[in-house]
């Protein structure tokens, strides 16, 4: 059978488990970078391993996509969380009233809840606040941000993926209405080159907008950034969160020996200038300090953005991504005309793996090729052996 | 917010140039700005073949650690403006391989460290404080260390002796010895017991000062020492009673 080659654009979580289930269905993969692996969004996330409870009330198709694939990561990725389950917070009577909804939510897309009294929530977790009315547990766990995609990297290796990272994509190679390569630079070395391949897959993440218009296509990404607050010392063991409509500052993750609260939400055209705004940041300390008093006595490690990868029209008229949905969303160009070329965008940290099937499935479907997914039984290598 | 525009001096290296080079880009800072976006800023705006690595933003995943004002620091929680000087010297790590600027090989790093077996997972110290809740038998949590590089920059011995397991390593086999979560914490102190690992040291505790996350490799190594000798000291009274 003859062996394709499938060319990623992008390194961050997206882009590796793309890789790696390419790889494993058979096919030739090399992936470009242009800064370190999981330099973008992707490293710079939370850390929350989803249950898809924030989405079990608006947003059920994210919900679903959050709670099966958090399921089989815990099963692909042993070793790679902590598994410390999380809380729903109520602590005023619109959080109790939202609660009805939520734990309705919660059932309708299979996610397993527990309540939990005042007293109950406050035994788990001391440092809440001691206003919280009621909580609801749900199966989140805490992720590192970079070492999770590392494994789906590291996994791809060796079964004979190239992963070349600072390898920067500066155009798209078409033969008539067909894109059959791309042109890069090589940072490290400082040269400029063309590599050939059967199918490109952009996976760059608020990026892919970029890289769809050097193939002449449309892809309506909205990189919507947030600002997180990492603060040093540990808050809580379980994920907290808000028992709200997805909001600002809605939710605190432990992570190491960091508690980091999170997130704003606003909207940019370019990913590479997503500022900081000081406002932002204060509004993490009041909107966290909710939930756990203690935030605002507790030193300052970190303030960051990072861009999600928001799919909407590109020229947007609201002026926030609250609204859009976090689900992924797979484009084969070729109801624009072009061919070679797939866009997979949108999506959580969360959903890597899935987004990368439903990438791959399209990829062999136009390559005409019959290899199943097999990554939800491929136990992930270690992410040290990334670096093998 | 107050602004002030630095000089930044780079490390410049590319694969197959003969020799180093520094070059200065001016960054306009303010309060906020960290080494690290002033380094993608000069990425975008000036030089786009500058190269770092970077990840988490938050000093949790450790890849952009470098030698700042000769100083071994996270660019990610440095602010410029508080570093005090009008350029900033950036470099990268020592005593790791440099592919390209800043960008060191983790190659070598990972094999002196993945020996040691260390935990990924530790137990939460937070369990101090709450009692042991329904259905969760103990909270977990991951360990202190980022696997950055800098106790093995700030080393004096690593630059000498190839062969030293150096701090991170130690300071991983001691947490096998302090938690040994189902393993036995002998073969980690077997390991170290030569003059490869922790008698190698020179207690210079350059380790310990550049740590950005408070592992301390060099009172681990201290550790693995004090523990080693009341073993020794155990066998041989053993010796003397048969």
């Amino acid at each position: 059978m003859e062996t394709f080659h499938a060319l990623i654009v992008g390194g961050g979580g997206t882009g590796a488990a793309v890789a790696h289930d390419l790889a494993l269905r058979g096919l030739k993969v090399t992936l470009l970078e242009r800064h370190e692996v999981t330099a973008g969004t992707t490293g710079r996330h939370h850390g929350l391993l989803h249950s898809g409870a924030r989405y079990a009330v608006n947003d059920q198709e994210s919900a679903i996509e959050c709670i099966e694939e958090n399921m089989t990561l815990r099963r692909i990725a042993p070793g790679s969380f902590e598994e410390n389950d999380g809380l729903f917070v109520a602590i005023n009577d619109e959080d109790v009233e939202y609660s009805h909804a939520f734990l309705e939510g919660c059932a309708e897309c299979g996610i397993p809840t527990q309540r939990l009294t005042r007293e109950q929530a406050l035994r788990l977790e001391p440092n809440l606040n001691p206003d919280t009315i009621l909580a609801v547990r749900i199966p989140d766990a805490t992720m590192d941000a970079m070492r999770l995609p590392l494994r789906f990297f590291a996994t791809a290796k060796q079964n004979g993926a190239t992963i070349r990272p600072f390898h920067e994509v500066i155009g798209v190679v078409k033969q008539g209405n067909t894109v059959t390569g791309v042109r890069a630079i090589d940072h490290a070395r400082g040269k400029e080159y063309e590599i050939g391949a059967d199918i490109i897959i952009n996976a760059a993440g608020p990026w892919s907008g970029q890289i769809a218009d050097m193939a002449g296509v449309e892809v309506p990404i909205r990189p919507s950034p947030g600002v997180m607050v990492a603060l040093q010392g540990r808050l809580c063991n379980m994920v907290i969160n808000r028992m709200t409509r997805s909001g600002d500052g809605d939710i605190i993750v432990p992570q190491r020996n960091l508690s980091v609260i999170g997130t704003s939400s606003w909207v940019v055209e370019d990913p590479d200038a997503l500022g900081l705004p000081e406002d932002h940041i204060q509004l993490m300390y009041d909107e966290g300090a909710k939930m756990i008093p203690l935030v605002n006595e507790t030193p300052f490690r970190a303030a960051w953005s990072a861009a999600r990868p928001l799919i909407g029209p590109r020229q947007a008229d609201a002026d926030s991504g609250r609204a859009l949905s976090r689900t992924f969303k797979c484009f084969d160009h070729s109801d624009e005309g072009v061919e070679g070329f797939v866009t997979i965008t949108g999506g959580k940290a969360t959903t890597l793996r899935g987004m990368a099937e439903a990438a791959a499935d399209v990829v062999v479907g136009k390559l005409g090729i019959d290899a199943p997914c097999r990554t939800k039984e491929v136990v992930l290598l270690p992410f040290e052996a990334y670096y093998a | 917010m107050a602004q002030k525009e630095l000089q930044f001096k780079l490390f410049r290296y590319n694969e197959g140039d003969e020799a180093p080079r520094y070059e200065t880009y001016p960054v306009t800072v303010d309060e906020n700005t960290t080494v690290l976006i002033a380094l993608m800023h000069i990425r975008r705006d000036q030089d786009p073949s500058l190269m770092l690595r970077h990840s988490c933003h938050h000093a949790s995943c450790g890849t952009c650690a470098m030698v700042i004002n000769g100083q071994e620091q996270l660019a990610c929680v440095v602010r410029a403006m508080e570093l005090g000087t009008e350029t900033v010297l950036v470099e990268p790590l020592r005593n790791i391989p440099v592919v390209s600027d800043l960008v060191v090989d983790m190659v070598n790093f990972y094999g002196r460290l993945n020996p040691a077996d260390r935990p990924y997972i530790r137990q939460s110290e937070f369990l101090a404080e709450s009692a042991t809740p329904d259905g969760i038998e103990l909270y977990t949590r991951f360990e202190n260390c980022i696997e950055c590089g800098a106790c093995v920059s700030a080393c004096p011995i690593m630059g000498t002796d190839e062969n030293y397991y150096g701090p991170a390593a130690l300071a991983a086999a001691w947490r096998v010895v302090e938690e040994p979560r189902g393993r036995d914490p002998q073969d980690a102190l077997d390991w170290v017991d030569n003059e490869k690992g922790c008698w190698r040291c020179h207690v210079a505790y350059e380790c310990t000062e550049v740590c950005p996350t408070g592992v301390d490799p060099g009172g681990k190594i201290m550790s693995l020492r004090g523990e080693l000798t009341r073993q020794k000291f155990r066998n041989l009274f053993d010796f003397g009673r048969r």
